[in-house]
């Protein structure tokens, strides 16, 4: 099995807490991997830490087999793991055709050209018209993002993330908030992703971790509990207990 | 897949018209150099909007476009105007526009090292650094006597001619050529710059610095390159002063003039480049007739107006003129991408 992304032994510490204790995982490349697991257990700060949006106390973190812990968060975007946010983060003044646009030329290196106008590139316009089409976002091209509905804000979400051309994608709850009848759109869009995108998904969501993942890791208090297929998580007593016993603690 | 040729075409020409020129601006250019012809007898003042208005551009670029706000400006504008008036007073440079880069570079290199300092912190943060910065900058001015003049400030300068041909004259018109000359150049490389990727990703620092560092943007080298460039165009501006003046003191670097630029870039409103122009027209007019009138009611008058635009304009620093821009923006490019667009649509 080739590895996407591995973490070797990732502890993060705040203060005496302890939000990561030793976390050991590898995600195959191409996978369809889901990290689940109770609120508390360290699922964003392990997000943070992949990003490099915080710093682990401990433990390395390697990108087919290159170190890249130290390395910052738009680093670590241009070496391909890219991230979507659960709540969203995306530009309220600009229109999803900038904001792709944005994203495309950034990859392509061009964010320090000042002196091209926007949009003169014509294989890059094509490529962005490409990514808004797919992700549904064609008649809102030029409306600023701020306006659009939650449905559409969530799809330029994962475009975002996309025209950024991801060797690993870290999901973070995508269907967050949407309401039922815009849904089938987000998750039609998460299903038709790239195949040879390593996609990582944080959910809360069983229905859509079971349609989706090929594996599933679950975290508890900060630590790997449980790893395996979808049929052997949904099968482990184990699990069966956190999620019951979270259950009954917030009833 | 690729996607149908109509459709690119719409995207295209909504992107480029970002960039394009509307009939408002080219006017506003036009009155600006027949001014050249037409207010002989107003040539001094004009001058003052001009490096003012410069000045404040350069502002805009930080604040508008990056979102860093200062209070501190004046140092870069300072010591532009100290470098050029230097440069002429010691005869190292004698030609005005070779003077006036080696005074904006002076300025970058100072927007460089200081830019490190405006990277992290709340507005508050900047603010006070900023302000630091220049205090700074006017106690050392102060102290190296032997080199700026102190107190007194930098006498027996005499600049040359522009290009070794147009003598500085008494009445500006030398004066407001050249300023308008150099203005109009950097506005159009400011112009240039926030149309491209670049201005772009700075618009997107300014909205939402954690997206950008997500897609790959280093939302620290982008602020330190703006505010490079930013200091660069302030330092230009401090020269304009100093040579079409013949002079340099300590108030170069003063508070107030940090201070009133921030006055200027609100009046003419922030983040479409125009404003700092038009904001230096409004203030140095109103300050030129207020102050005839009654000259020690001018800070009342200036800080009425302030309370007004900031209560009427409700978002802070967003401008009051925002709709008639929409208005000036809707009278040609937009029409007519909208036309494409419903035929396009209409086509399919």
């Amino acid at each position: 099995m080739a590895v996407a992304l591995e973490t070797i032994n990732l502890v993060k510490r705040f203060s005496g807490i302890v939000a990561s204790n030793n976390v050991s995982l590898q995600i195959a490349k191409g996978a369809r991997h889901a990290l689940i697991g109770p609120n508390g257990a360290g699922k964003t700060t392990l997000i943070n830490l992949l990003t490099g949006v915080q710093r682990p106390t401990g433990g390395r973190i390697l990108l087919d087999g290159e170190d890249i812990t130290s390395l910052s968060t738009h680093e670590r975007v241009r070496l391909g793991i890219v991230r979507t946010f659960q709540i969203n983060q995306l530009f309220n003044d600009l229109t999803p055709l900038e904001t792709i646009g944005l994203a495309v030329s950034e990859r392509r290196g061009q964010g320090l050209d000042w002196w091209r106008i926007v949009g003169s590139r014509p294989d890059l316009v094509a490529e962005v018209v490409e990514i808004l089409e797919r992700f549904h976002l064609a008649d809102v091209i030029d409306k600023r993002t701020a306006v659009l509905p939650y449905g559409k804000q969530r799809l330029l979400e994962i475009a975002l993330a996309i025209a950024c051309r991801p060797r690993v994608l870290l999901l973070d709850e995508p269907a967050a908030g949407v309401p039922e009848d815009e849904r089938h759109e987000i998750l039609a869009a998460v299903a038709a992703l790239p195949a040879d995108v390593t996609v990582l998904l944080i959910e809360h969501d069983m229905d859509i971790v079971f349609s989706f993942a090929d594996r599933i890791s679950v975290l508890v208090n900060g630590a790997l509990f449980v790893e395996g297929s979808p049929e052997e998580v949904a099968r482990d007593p184990r699990v069966k207990a956190v999620y019951l016993g979270e259950e009954v603690a917030d009833a | 897949m690729l996607p149908p040729p109509i459709a690119i075409r719409v995207a295209t020409e909504w992107l480029a018209a970002r960039a394009r020129w509307q009939p408002l601006e080219v006017g506003f250019w036009i009155v600006a150099f027949a001014a050249i012809w037409l207010f002989p007898d107003r040539h001094l003042i004009l001058t003052e909007i001009a490096w003012l208005g410069l000045f404040a551009l350069s502002l805009d670029l930080i604040l508008g476009y990056a979102g860093i706000i200062s209070l501190g400006h004046a140092a870069f504008f300072g010591l532009g105007a100290y470098t050029a008036a230097l440069l002429a007073k010691y005869e190292i440079i004698n030609e005005p526009v070779l003077a006036l880069l080696v005074a904006g570079l002076a300025a970058m290199a100072l927007g460089f090292v200081t830019s490190f300092l405006v990277l992290r912190g709340s507005d508050l943060t900047r603010l006070m650094v900023t302000l630091g910065v220049a205090l700074l900058l006017r106690e050392l001015a102060n102290r190296l006597g032997w080199l700026t003049g102190g107190a007194d400030g930098l006498q027996g300068v005499s600049i040359k001619p522009v290009l070794g041909m147009f003598r500085f004259d008494m009445f500006g018109h030398t004066g407001y050529a050249y300023s308008l000359i150099v203005l109009f150049i950097l506005f159009l490389i400011a112009r240039r710059l926030v149309n491209s990727p670049f201005g772009l990703s700075l618009l997107s620092v300014k909205g939402n610095p954690l997206r950008a560092s997500a897609i790959g943007i280093s939302v620290d080298g982008r602020l330190i390159a703006i505010y490079t460039v930013a200091a660069g165009f302030a330092g230009i501006a401090g020269a304009l002063l100093a040579q079409t003046t013949s002079f340099a003191s300590l108030e170069v670097f003063s508070f107030d003039r940090s201070a009133d630029l921030l006055l200027v870039l609100i009046i003419g409103g922030a983040g479409y480049l125009y404003g700092g122009l038009i904001g230096a027209i409004i203030f140095k007019f109103m300050q030129d007739y207020l102050s005839a009138l009654t000259p020690q009611y001018w800070p009342f008058w200036i800080g009425l107006v302030l309370v007004v635009i900031v209560m009427v304009g409700r978002d802070r620093i967003t401008s009051w003129t925002a709709p008639f821009r929409r208005i000036a923006s809707h009278l040609n490019w937009r029409a007519l991408a909208r036309h494409v667009a419903a035929s396009s649509s209409e086509r399919r």
